[in-house]
């Protein structure tokens, strides 16, 4: 309850601050996103009124674009390459690996909540094939040991207090 | 006496582990008392030197790579500090053959500043363009870039002078730049480098650009797969704010130029200017119908001028050096250099900028090496997902945009991937449909339907299905997507399909020798 209502006051809040920009709905949709980690469906009401767009306008912004999601993510998104460069040097074989060790497909979380996994078709570190994002940082030359030796560090941080 | 250590903060340095490098050098320094200054700069582009470090001393910078940061205390065990030898140890970086021979114009600072710092954007010539510029007509300007023949680093190789004279010509309360920074491209990196490590020079570009065709307001359209840059850009636009180089009144000169980041969204078809600029206005990408061109009703229905980030980067030093100096690079009618970007299975992957003129072949194996698997290499896309799959035949043709269209290829964005011969080529074609289908923003036919029913025409050949009669109908189906489509996305996902049908039939099950589509 007290949730819902405070994912709506932020979503307002983040509405209303960005809302006269030229060109808003994609500023406010990252916004949202950034801090909510998806945008809520029922959302989509408020940012339509504040915009003087309709639901559907909205509704169509967000299932256009490929980065903005409407379920909850989990506490990290894997974004793995799947573009050329990647696949000339193991891309694939990655993909397989990464699958397996999660026990989920792309677009899927793990039951645990720990990860998603999601395609992305270049990060720009071609020179450093394959790649893969999670959160902000950027792997390289990633290999299977290396994917899973990522994992265990995001995993090992968590069971530390922060330092 | 404090010595100087650069460490770069480059996003593909990071990813091998850059930042773990910089904070060991720091704490191992402080755990021997010695006195350093680590300065996070920009990467040469020589990846796979990376994690690049650096030392400056009397002789020039000494540099170590590719360093992690187990090998950190060793470094300094070998007193790396005064530029003493490491197994690691590269000598003076720009005496690297990779760099020595490249001619860099637009990534000339790149690697030797600290990206955001405006001091030493200056100390290293930067914004001399824009000071020539605001002593200047706009119609003198857009002259200076006409001349230089500067064609669109994006892919399209469209002249940028022409453009910038359509928005000057065009009169309107209100005019637009946008920097087109959508850099989606497989093996295409260089924008990235240029954001991340040299901010100013595309603000400074922009900047020009705003000035010769009476925009006030401008837009860095970044793809949200680039976080790094998108920090650096928005740490160098403040910066540039506080120093007067953009807002009003810029340097006294009572210009005015407004400059905002705004990210994209993980669509590829926002790459495409009209589809930008859609975005940009809040709505879905769906590609626009041409005219009326950009250049006369743009974003917001205004005037806009919209370039890739290598056009603008290199407005500052034309306008530093004059058009003519820019032209004198180059062979034919693409002048000036290309900043070519050797990715995929190759050994020395990284930027490389030349003038126009040098042969594939040249690239991929005096600066690339050969490939990384040591194996040989049996294809090369140029230009991105939507470039032709060039087989070895192909290699010795020159990097130019007309020589290479001359080839049913694509010089494009300067991207190149190389795969060597474990690749299976009719899986890449398959690939290049599934890409069109993922990335189609559905507005046209060919695109839409065209390309998952290539999908699954490529899906039959693979399982040997009717493999003559298949590759029939993907070639007619290809023909009307080459014919067809709206944009470059359906337009030219057939220039990787049949370029690997006609190159590689055998990987196709097929025989017979290759029909030139």
């Amino acid at each position: 309850m007290t949730a819902a209502v405070d994912t709506q006051a932020l979503v307002n809040e983040i509405t209303s601050a960005l809302k006269d920009k030229p060109g808003a709905l994609l500023p406010i949709l990252h916004g949202i996103q950034d801090a909510i980690g998806y945008v809520p469906p029922e959302c989509v009401p408020d940012i339509a009124k504040a915009l003087s767009l309709s639901r559907a306008e909205v509704h169509g912004v967000i299932s256009f674009y490929h980065y903005f999601r409407t379920t909850a993510p989990g506490q990290h998104t894997i974004h793995l390459c799947r573009a050329e460069s990647c696949q000339a040097m193991g891309g694939e074989a990655l993909e397989t690996h990464a699958k397996q060790k999660l026990g989920i497909d792309f677009h899927e979380t793990t039951a645990d909540g720990k990860f998603s996994l999601e395609p992305v078709y270049c990060l720009g570190n071609c020179a450093c094939s394959p790649a893969m994002q999670i959160g902000h940082d950027i792997y390289g030359r990633v290999s299977a040991d290396s994917f899973d030796s990522a994992l265990a560090e995001l995993e090992q941080a968590e069971l530390e207090p922060s330092a | 006496m404090t010595i100087t250590v650069y460490v770069p903060n480059d996003s593909s340095a990071v990813s091998l582990g850059a930042d773990r490098v910089a904070k060991a050098i720091t704490a191992e320094a402080e755990r021997r008392g010695l006195s350093i200054r680590l300065v996070r700069n920009g990467s040469f582009g020589m990846y796979w030197l990376e994690p690049l470090v650096e030392v400056v001393t009397g002789q020039g910078r000494v540099g170590y790579g590719p360093v992690q940061a187990s090998d950190v205390t060793s470094l300094f065990d070998a007193n790396f500090l005064q530029g003493g030898t490491h197994a690691l140890s590269l000598g003076i970086v720009e005496d690297l053959p990779y760099l020595k021979k490249q001619q860099r114009l637009t990534f000339a600072r790149i690697g030797k500043t600290s990206p955001t710092c405006l001091d030493d954007y200056l100390a290293y010539d930067g914004y001399r363009g824009l000071a020539h510029a605001l002593a200047m007509s706009q119609a003198d300007i857009v002259k200076a870039v006409t001349d230089s023949g500067l064609r669109g680093r994006g892919g399209a190789a469209f002249p940028t002078g022409i453009k910038w004279n359509t928005v000057l010509n065009t009169d309107a309360d209100q005019k637009y730049i946008i920097c087109n920074a959508d850099e989606g491209d497989s093996g295409t990196f260089s924008d990235r480098m240029v954001m991340e490590g040299d901010p100013f020079v595309l603000i400074e570009g922009m900047t020009i650009a705003g000035i010769a065709v009476g925009a006030t307001q401008g837009y860095i359209y970044l793809r949200v797969e680039y976080p790094h840059a998108h920090i650096a850009l928005n740490t160098a636009i403040a910066n540039a704010y506080q120093a007067g180089y953009l807002g009003e009144d810029i340097q006294g000169s009572g210009k005015t130029f407004h400059l905002e980041v705004r990210l994209g969204a993980g669509a590829y078809i926002c790459g495409e200017e009209t589809s930008l600029m859609e975005s940009l206005e809040g709505k879905r990408g769906l590609v626009r119908f041409k005219p009326p061109l950009p250049a006369i009703r743009g974003l917001f229905g205004k005037p806009t001028v919209v370039n890739n980030v290598i056009s603008l980067a290199s407005v500052p030093i034309i306008l530093d050096k004059g058009g003519d100096y820019y032209r004198d690079f180059g062979m034919g009618r693409s002048r000036g250099t290309l900043p070519l970007q050797l990715a995929g299975n190759i050994k020395h992957a990284g930027l490389v900028e030349l003038a126009f003129g040098l042969t594939l072949r040249e690239l991929l194996y005096d600066f690339g090496g050969g490939s990384a698997s040591g194996r040989p290499i049996k294809a090369v896309q140029v230009g991105g997902p939507l470039g032709a799959y060039l087989p070895e035949s192909q290699f010795d043709t020159p990097l130019d945009y007309e020589a290479f269209a001359a080839q049913w290829t694509v010089l494009g964005h300067g991207g190149v991937v190389v795969f060597d011969d474990t690749v299976d080529m009719a899986k890449m074609a398959k690939y290049s449909m599934e890409f069109c289908a993922i990335e189609s923003c559905g507005k046209c036919t060919p695109c839409r339907i065209g390309s998952t029913r290539g999908y699954e025409v490529m899906d039959e050949i693979i399982n040997g299905h009717n493999v003559e009669y298949n590759a029939k109908l993907l070639r007619d189906l290809c023909n009307t997507l080459l014919n067809g489509s709206l944009c470059a996305l359906g337009g030219m996902t057939p220039y990787p399909v049949l370029s690997a049908l006609n190159h590689f039939p055998k990987d196709f099950g097929i025989d017979e020798p290759a029909q030139v589509a």
